[in-house]
């Protein structure tokens, strides 16, 4: 009973608003720290590939930021089904607010996967199945983000966008199973859930801790975006009157 | 330490890979803090608004 209570009163923005500043610089640094252990892991301690030597070590952002790119658009999409179902207004702010972190993963995937195509498969690009769907990804992100402002009424382009972020969930698990389903130049992942992994653990550690950064990070980064929003959008009520007077005297 | 950099002669593809997601990271972390200045300079403090208005 008291679950529901407590989710609801979150939904309202100023309880949200202390909410999540108060548990931001903890995702920041939390963030940051596992980055750092991560790296030292990965680019460092790690050894180098029996057959890509050194450029493999790309995998330690590569990876991290793919998992990201599909697993914000997961959370971007179930805020995008409670919006729409509840009409919860924090939800739909928080589809809008997602959609650039997401796109932003999205693109370091494709910029850093471009980057050792060069050296691995000889190309910078390729309209291969894993490839494609993952800029698909990336266009889903932008196109939530543009059909938001394409509408004269604020809350009328909130749905819209909503509607669309949900929709394009189909094509999540295009890009996870792209390189099952099809021929693919792309390689299988290394790290599963149901059976052992084909990397070695002294490569499989860095890339957990950093998926797990980056899981932290976008949170932090979601917080940061929709505690803005939240400010923009209740310019005038009394709880964001109180606090811009508090920023100009203390 | 400098054979550490040339990464096994792949240096440039793996620190540009690094570069360019600091990058992106960095634009993604300073964006609300920018949008965040840019609404505290649009809006002043509803009093000092209100004095502006008051006709004398």
């Amino acid at each position: 009973m008291k679950l529901p209570l407590w989710f609801h009163r979150l939904g309202s923005p100023p309880t949200f608003y202390r909410f999540a500043g108060r548990l931001m610089p903890w995702l920041y640094v939390l963030a940051a720290g596992l980055t750092l252990w991560g790296l030292y892991g990965g680019l460092v301690l790690a050894p180098p590939d029996y057959q890509q030597s050194d450029a493999f070590r790309i995998i330690y952002v590569h990876v991290p930021a793919a998992w990201m790119s599909m697993a914000g658009y997961g959370l971007m999409a179930v805020c995008a089904f409670i919006a729409l179902v509840w009409r919860m207004k924090l939800a739909e702010t928080m589809v809008l607010t997602a959609a650039p972190i997401g796109a932003a993963f999205t693109l370091m995937t494709l910029v850093t996967g471009s980057i050792w195509g060069r050296p691995m498969w000889g190309t910078w690009w390729d309209w291969d199945p894993r490839l494609t769907s993952e800029l698909v990804l990336f266009f889903l992100y932008l196109g939530v983000i543009a059909l938001a402002q394409a509408f004269e009424d604020r809350r009328a382009g909130a749905r819209a966008a909503c509607f669309l972020a949900l929709v394009g969930i189909v094509n999540v698990p295009i890009v996870h199973f792209a390189v099952k389903w099809w021929n693919s130049l792309h390689q299988g992942s290394t790290i599963r859930v149901f059976s052992e992994s084909t990397i070695h653990s002294s490569m499989k550690w860095p890339l957990l801790v950093l998926a797990i950064a980056a899981y932290l990070y976008f949170i932090a980064s979601w917080m940061a975006r929709t505690r803005v929003a939240l400010l923009e959008q209740h310019a005038g009520t009394d709880w964001v009157q109180a606090l811009t007077q508090g920023d100009r005297h203390g | 330490m400098a054979e550490w950099f040339a990464m096994g002669g792949y240096g440039g593809y793996v620190w540009g890979a690094y570069l360019a997601s600091f990058i992106v990271l960095a634009w993604d972390i300073v964006a609300p803090w920018r949008k965040r200045r840019e609404l505290r300079r649009r809006r002043p403090a509803r009093p000092s608004r209100r004095s502006e208005h008051t006709p004398t």
